[in-house]
């Protein structure tokens, strides 16, 4: 292999390569060419960095430099001065927003202080797409330890020992239910990874996938060698082409390498890996839904048991388990139990990674230690609320979790104590809110979802959802009654109970946690029809303040549907019948003069 | 059942997809993911034939086209609109956005233009959620859109 003096390395995750990251390497690669510097410095395209905010970010070693929105055109200049001269290019480093510093090495910022990467250890890191990248940071060194020095039953011990609960949501213990699948006999087992990722706002399996697809592939081997699986399927959303691409790559490398296929590593142990593409269907994150939908069928949940571990795929004993958790197995291996489950709370070991998303500065990818508070994923790590407004609510658990308060800050995330405060883990969505979200808005756009998602298979949550949004709605449009949130709550304990799956089990939690948590912001809507954050369009009208406004015609110029009128140098007035509560005015005004009443 | 009005050639390339396969019924849904590739989309003449070659029946097809929303039925437009509705766009004000395409284009969501030109449709998070809110069109991504920069990205399309 060459030896390379420097590493520029260029993130490839989707939102990064959405801002033009690979015309970033492209450039980078004709200016070292220019400079005859191509074989002492190599340019990697990698995974995420996790610091999407300010993507497109390059990051070049051995200095750990930490470049932020990089623009292809920046290409020449941090040949020329940094690869070439040896400085800095000062403009493209991070300032930190509080002491205004500028900091080069990304240990020192607060984005990643906190974190510790185990799942995410190889995003940003390596290249994906290279499978020699994997092996040197000890890529299936543990399929190998797992093969020649353990027994499929030491590898459960290790993992059980571990405390690893499954990232999917469930939390469920994952060396108990690889103990269960060994335990059944069969001529033919499963392995199945769950990378339907259907959260709304959700995106660290994928990212996983796009960055270190290895690691999984590593991992379902071991499982399966556990087990006495010998087939492997991924179950991926076809949303996903970038990760669909580089796993595939990956399973190929890994094959040439004799990696997958038959006889690993001489050992006599054989396993293969299929892709399996979901179709859109938020239900199929439930393993009995996904298994159905990968044999061909709609992909309803059936009733548990039978178990997937006793019957799954085809009838045949299938152990489910979700990207992240795969991804931590290789690391339990390497660095054993012992110094996994120090990591974390007694009953929530590890690390979990973390989508952080919404009205937050710094949106992003996070790993961080169970047991971590909200408030030091938002504040220190997240970076606080955008543009100084006030914090208003954070939501976990995607559709099936709830939106907690600033009194619920200090609650260190594991997942028992997000399940006792009305809001559970889930896959790992965080979307954070601020003063202007509207919380029965943000319960009706979950119930909006669920509405969509729900199979149709259980009458609870195939109609009881749909009333719950009605409700909602009427709310919303400021015909809502005190008696309709006794009902939304009496209607969402029934869908809960009576529900056969997970979906419908979890659908009325934004419901009634929103209502838990916020009940005034429902008694504002319902008995003063007003909407106390402006969000609600049937509650609200625009208005110019007379004294404020100078006349600029900038938002008359700027209305769709002409309804400001007045003359130049003179107030202006909205026609509220003709408006239709776009905002466009008050986002262009430069006076403040347009607010919502 | 409906005669089926494909031509002869469209046929021919829908029954080799299923031979890829094996004509087995449990690769449904990787058959469909194939042919709604080849032609755009998934019309009832595509379902029955799919249905005839894996020796399901055409309700079983029907079922599982209709279920996924990743499959259509009726064609995408040329240059396909999909707004992101994550929870990450939807706080950063993806429903103005969405409001906006509706009224410029005045094409419900799921709808075509009359000139085939557009076609609106929500996704469910690309991901992108440092760039909220996000629009797709076609390949091409567009972050941190406001509602008033809708008319000029539909204008790049229209020339």
């Amino acid at each position: 292999m060459e030896k390379y003096k420097m590493h520029i390395l260029i993130c490839g995750g989707t939102g990064c390569r959405a801002s033009a990251s690979e015309a970033i390497q492209n450039n980078l690669q004709d200016a070292l060419k220019a400079k005859g510097l191509e074989e002492e410095v190599q340019v990697v395209m990698t995974g995420c960095f996790g610091f999407c905010e300010k993507g497109p970010i390059v990051k070049i070693l051995p200095d750990n430099t930490f470049y932020i929105e990089v623009k292809p055109e920046d290409a020449e200049e941090l040949v020329e001065e940094h690869i070439v001269k040896g400085r800095k290019v000062m403009r493209l480093l991070y300032t930190d927003p509080d002491k205004k510093e500028v900091i080069s090495d990304s240990k020192n910022m607060g984005f990643y202080k906190k974190q510790i990467r185990i799942a995410l250890r190889n995003c940003g890191f390596i290249n994906p797409e290279n499978i020699d990248e994997y092996i040197a940071t000890e890529g299936y060194a543990a399929l190998g330890k797992c093969l020649s020095e353990m027994t499929p039953q030491s590898v459960i011990n290790e993992i059980k020992e571990s405390g690893l609960r499954g990232r999917g949501g469930g939390g469920f213990p994952t060396g108990l239910k690889w103990e269960f699948a060994s335990k059944n006999d069969a001529d033919q087992k499963y392995v199945v990874c769950n990378a339907d990722e259907g959260d709304p706002g959700a995106f660290m399996d994928r990212s996983i996938l796009e960055g270190d697809p290895h690691s999984v592939l590593e991992a379902m081997a071991i499982c399966g060698y556990t087990m006495g699986a010998d087939k492997g399927l991924i179950y991926i959303r076809a949303e996903y082409p970038l990760a669909i691409d580089r796993l595939k790559v990956a399973i190929k490398q890994a094959r040439e390498y004799g990696l997958l296929g038959n006889d690993i590593m001489g050992s006599g142990f054989n396993f293969d890996v299929e892709m399996r593409y979901g179709a859109g269907a938020f239900v199929c994150g439930e393993e009995t839904a996904l298994i159905h939908s990968m044999e061909g069928l709609r992909g309803e949940p059936t009733v548990k048991p039978p178990f997937p571990a006793e019957s799954g795929y085809n009838g045949k004993p299938t152990n489910v388990n979700n990207v992240e958790t795969f991804a931590n197995i290789p690391v339990i291996i390497n660095k054993g139990a012992n110094w996994f489950n120090k990591i974390g709370t007694e009953k929530s070991t590890g690390t979990k990674v973390f989508a952080l998303a919404g009205k937050i500065n710094n949106v992003g990818l996070i790993e961080v230690p169970m047991g971590t508070t909200l408030r030091e994923v938002i504040y220190e790590i997240g970076g606080g609320i955008k543009d100084g407004k006030k914090f208003k609510a954070v939501q976990t658990g995607g559709p099936s979790g709830g939106c907690l308060t600033e009194a619920h800050l200090d609650t260190p995330i594991d997942f028992d104590n997000l399940l006792a405060v009305g809001s559970m883990m889930g896959s790992g969505g965080m979307i954070v809110m601020d003063e202007d979200d509207c919380m029965v808005s943000v319960a009706k756009f979950y119930l909006d979802f669920t509405v969509e998602e729900s199979c149709g298979k259980c009458t609870p949550c195939r109609v009881g959802n749909k009333r719950l949004y009605e409700l909602l709605d009427k709310i919303t449009e400021g015909k809502g009654t005190k008696e309709d949130l006794d009902l939304l709550r009496n209607l969402s304990t029934v869908i809960k109970d009576t529900s056969l799956c997970g979906l419908g089990q979890t659908s009325p939690n934004p419901v009634l946690s929103t209502i838990e948590n916020f009940y005034d912001e429902y008694i504002a809507h319902v008995e003063e029809h007003k909407c106390p954050s402006g969000q609600c369009k049937a509650l609200m009208q625009y208005v110019i303040d007379p004294e404020l406004c100078v006349g600029c015609t900038l938002c008359a110029r700027n209305c769709p549907v002409d309804c400001i009128a007045g003359d130049r140098k003179e107030a202006h007035i909205i026609d509220t019948a003709k408006c239709i509560k776009c905002g466009a005015c008050m986002e262009k005004c430069k006076f403040n003069a347009i607010s919502i009443q | 059942m409906a005669k089926i009005k494909l031509a002869k050639s469209k046929v021919d390339t829908l029954v080799e997809i299923c031979k890829s396969f094996d004509n087995d019924g449990a690769e449904l849904i990787n058959v469909l993911h194939k042919a709604q590739e080849t032609f755009g989309y998934l019309p009832a003449e595509v379902q029955e034939i799919i249905a005839r070659e894996l020796n399901v029946s055409v309700a079983h097809v029907y079922g599982v086209v209709t279920f996924y929303s990743f499959f259509s039925m009726v064609p995408k437009g040329e240059f396909p609109i999909s707004i992101c509705m994550g929870t990450a766009c939807y706080v950063r004000g993806a429903e103005k956005v969405l409001e906006e395409f509706k009224r410029l284009l005045d094409v419900p969501v799921g709808e075509t233009t009359e000139d085939g030109k557009f076609s609106i449709s929500c996704l469910r998070c690309v991901g992108a959620c440092g760039l909220a809110p996000v629009v797709t069109i076609g390949e091409r991504v567009y972050g941190r859109v406001a509602a008033g920069d809708v008319a000029d990205i539909i204008k790049e399309y229209q020339s």
